[in-house]
C-alpha cells in the first residue's frame, strides 16, 4: 500500500520539517519512504512544499500529480492544492490563515484553526505539529502516532530537546481538533 | 551500519569521503550545492582538502592537478558549470588521470532553470569534451544507489585511469531517502607509480595532454580507444525488473527510470506484460542486453526528462527489431506514472511484432543488426 502526503505553506512554517518527521517515522517503522522538497524559485519568498511517499514496497515516483493527502498551512497553499487533490482525497487546511471555504464537494476538507491552537500552547511554531497530529488522526493508516512521537524524540535536534514535550502536546492537540472537525465534516 | 534518512547530495558527499577522496574542488551551483557545502565542513574535519575555486574552470584544473599527483580527487557541478569544465575534462582524458565528476543536471539550454532534467545525456555520454574520448557515466536512481556508486566510481577511475561521471538530476540530489552508508575506507597511502610525486629517487614520470607529432598522437589515440573498448566490454551495468516474460520493455535511466518502474507495475496490474530496463552505466551503454531483449519484445518505450537522447542509443541497440517509442518531459517537469502508463497502453495496442523480412515501417533505424558493431 502506498500513501502520499503534500505539506505546503509559507517558508518558516515548518513544512519541510513536518514532512521529514513523517519520513523518519516511516523509516523507523520499516517502510519505504521518499521526501522530496520543492527547491525551485517558489521557495524564495512564496510557498514551500514537500511530498512524502510512504510505501511497503520500493517507491518509483517521488512526486504525485494528484495527492491523496494535503496539509495546507496558508491560503496560497489551499488555492494551489484544492484543485489538485485526488478525488476522495483529504485536504487539511489551516483555517486560521485561510480566508475562504473549499468549493470541491468530492474531497474531504478539514479546517483546523491551527495558528490559534499553537498560540494557546504558547508557541506559534507548533503549527506544523498541530497539523501533523490532525493528519495522523484522519489518515492513521500511514504510521501510528506512537511511531511519530518516538521519531520526534529520536531525530529532533538536541538543541531543541526541551521542546519535545510541547511538540508532543501539539501533536495530541492536532489529533483532538481533527477528531472534532472530522466528526463535523 | 545503520539505515539513515539521507539527502541525495549530502549522501553522495559522505559516500565519496568514505570511498577515500583526498581532495574536493568545486564551485557552487544549484541543485548540487549541498554536496559542496557538506564537503566544506567535512573534508577539513578529516584533514583532507576542500577548496572552493574561483570558477568551474579553476575547480576542474585543480582536480586535474591533484589527480596528477596521485590523489583521489573529485568535483561536482550542474549543467552550465559542467559546460565550463569541458576543456579541463578533455585535458584530463588525454592525460589519463583518474577523476570523479558528479553532475546533478538541471534544465537547459543556457542558464535554463534549477529544476531536475536529464538534458545533458548527450553532453556527458557522447563525449565530455573535445577529442575522441568517453568518460564512464554512472546513473543512480535512488539515494542508496548513489551512495553505492560513489565507491565504484573511484575504483573505476583508478582502475582505468579515466574520468567517471556520476550523472543524476536535481530530484535525486534534493530527495531524502533511507540509505545505508558504507564503512570508512582507509585512504590510499602510496601514490600510484605513474603519479607526479617528485622524482628525486626514481626516473621521472610524464603526464601529457598533447602529442604534437601526427604519428605519436594517432598511436596514442589507438591506445586510448583500446582502453575504452576494454571498458565497454567489462563494465556494463543495468537493472531489470519483470523483463523475463515482458512483451513491452520500458527503458529509462535515473529518475525517469524509477518513475517508469511505478508505471510498469500499474501496467502489470492491468494485465499488460511490461518490464523495466534501467541502464546504470550510460557509457558503456548496455546495448548487447537490449539487443537480446529485442529478440522477444514486441515494443520498447523510452522515458526521459529531455527531448529524446538516450532513445537514440536504444534504437541502435534494438536495431529495428521492434518499435521504439519515446515519452519525454522537459524544462524541469517529471514524466508521471499515469502518463507513462498511458504510453504503455498505447504501445500495447499498437505494436505487433515486425516480421523478420517485412518492409520496415516502424520507428528507429532499419539497419540490420549484423551491421551494428557491438563492443560489449
Amino acid at each position: 500500500m502506498q500513501y502520499d502526503v503534500v505539506f505546503s505553506g509559507f517558508g518558516g512554517q515548518g513544512v519541510l520539517y513536518a514532512g521529514q518527521l513523517l519520513a523518519y517515522a516511516a523509516m523507523d517503522h520499516g517502510l519505504h519512504v521518499t521526501w522530496m522538497p520543492s527547491y525551485g524559485p517558489e521557495m524564495r519568498g512564496g510557498t514551500a512544499n514537500c511530498t512524502v511517499i510512504v510505501s511497503d514496497e520500493d517507491i518509483g515516483s517521488p512526486l504525485v500529480t494528484h495527492p491523496t493527502n494535503v496539509i495546507a498551512l496558508n491560503n496560497p497553499s489551499v488555492d494551489k492544492y484544492e484543485p489538485l487533490v485526488a478525488q476522495g482525497g483529504l485536504l487539511i487546511y489551516n483555517a486560521s490563515l485561510t480566508s475562504r471555504t473549499l468549493t470541491r464537494p468530492d474531497i474531504r476538507g478539514i479546517p483546523i484553526h491551527a495558528s490559534e491552537a499553537a498560540a494557546e500552547l504558547g508557541n506559534l511554531r507548533l503549527l506544523n505539529m498541530i497539523m501533523m497530529g490532525a493528519l495522523l488522526q484522519l489518515a492513521d493508516a500511514i504510521v501510528p502516532i506512537e511511531v511519530v512521537e518516538i521519531a520526534l524524540e529520536r531525530h529532533m535536534a538536541t538543541r531543541h530537546a526541551e521542546l519535545l514535550a510541547l511538540n508532543r502536546s501539539a501533536l495530541r492537540r492536532g489529533m483532538a481538533l481533527a477528531n472534532f472537525a472530522g466528526a463535523v465534516a | 551500519m545503520a539505515i539513515e534518512l539521507l539527502k541525495g547530495n549530502e549522501a553522495i558527499a559522505e559516500a565519496a569521503v568514505r570511498a577515500g577522496v583526498d581532495a574536493y574542488f568545486g564551485y557552487p551551483i544549484t541543485p548540487q550545492t549541498e554536496l559542496l557545502e557538506y564537503m566544506a565542513k567535512r573534508m577539513p574535519e578529516l584533514g583532507r582538502v576542500f577548496l572552493q575555486a574561483e570558477s568551474e574552470l579553476g575547480a576542474i584544473n585543480m582536480v586535474y592537478g591533484a589527480a596528477c599527483a596521485g590523489k583521489r580527487a573529485m568535483t561536482s557541478s550542474s549543467s552550465p558549470g559542467v559546460s565550463l569544465m569541458q576543456e579541463g575534462l578533455s585535458y584530463i582524458a588525454a592525460a589519463e588521470v583518474p577523476v570523479v565528476l558528479v553532475d546533478v543536471m538541471r534544465g537547459g539550454p543556457g542558464l535554463g532553470n534549477i529544476a531536475p532534467s536529464q538534458s545533458d545525456y548527450f553532453q556527458m555520454v557522447k563525449s565530455a569534451g573535445h577529442g575522441d574520448f568517453k568518460p564512464i557515466v554512472l546513473a543512480p536512481a535512488s539515494v542508496q544507489e548513489a551512495v553505492d556508486i560513489m565507491d565504484l566510481a573511484f575504483d573505476l577511475a583508478d582502475k582505468y585511469r579515466t574520468i567517471v561521471t556520476v550523472l543524476l538530476d536535481g530530484t535525486i540530489g534534493q530527495m531524502m531517502e533511507p540509505a545505508e552508508l558504507p564503512p570508512m575506507k582507509p585512504r590510499r597511502t602510496a601514490a600510484p607509480g605513474w603519479a607526479l610525486t617528485g622524482a628525486a629517487d626514481r626516473s621521472k614520470n610524464m603526464i601529457l595532454p598533447f602529442r604534437l607529432q601526427v604519428d605519436d598522437l594517432e598511436a596514442y589515440n589507438l591506445q586510448l580507444q583500446q582502453k575504452l573498448a576494454l571498458i565497454a566490454h567489462s563494465e556494463v551495468r543495468y537493472h531489470e525488473q519483470m523483463v523475463d516474460d515482458a512483451e513491452l520493455i520500458v527503458v529509462g535511466f535515473g529518475t525517469a527510470g524509477r518513475i517508469a518502474q511505478t508505471a510498469v507495475r500499474l501496467a502489470r496490474r492491468q494485465g499488460i506484460k511490461a518490464g523495466l530496463f534501467r541502464p546504470i552505466t550510460l557509457w558503456p551503454f548496455p546495448e548487447r542486453r537490449l539487443s537480446q531483449l529485442a529478440d522477444d519484445a514486441r515494443g520498447f518505450l523510452v522515458v526521459e526528462m529531455n527531448a529524446g537522447q538516450m532513445v537514440e542509443d536504444v534504437r541502435l541497440a534494438v536495431g529495428g527489431q521492434a518499435p521504439v517509442k519515446f515519452l519525454g518531459r522537459m524544462g524541469g517537469s517529471l514524466p508521471m506514472p499515469d502518463d507513462i502508463l498511458a504510453a504503455i497502453v498505447k504501445l500495447d495496442q499498437a505494436s505487433t511484432r515486425a516480421q523478420p523480412d517485412a518492409p520496415c515501417t516502424i520507428e528507429g533505424p532499419s539497419m540490420p543488426l549484423k551491421h551494428f558493431v557491438s563492443v560489449n
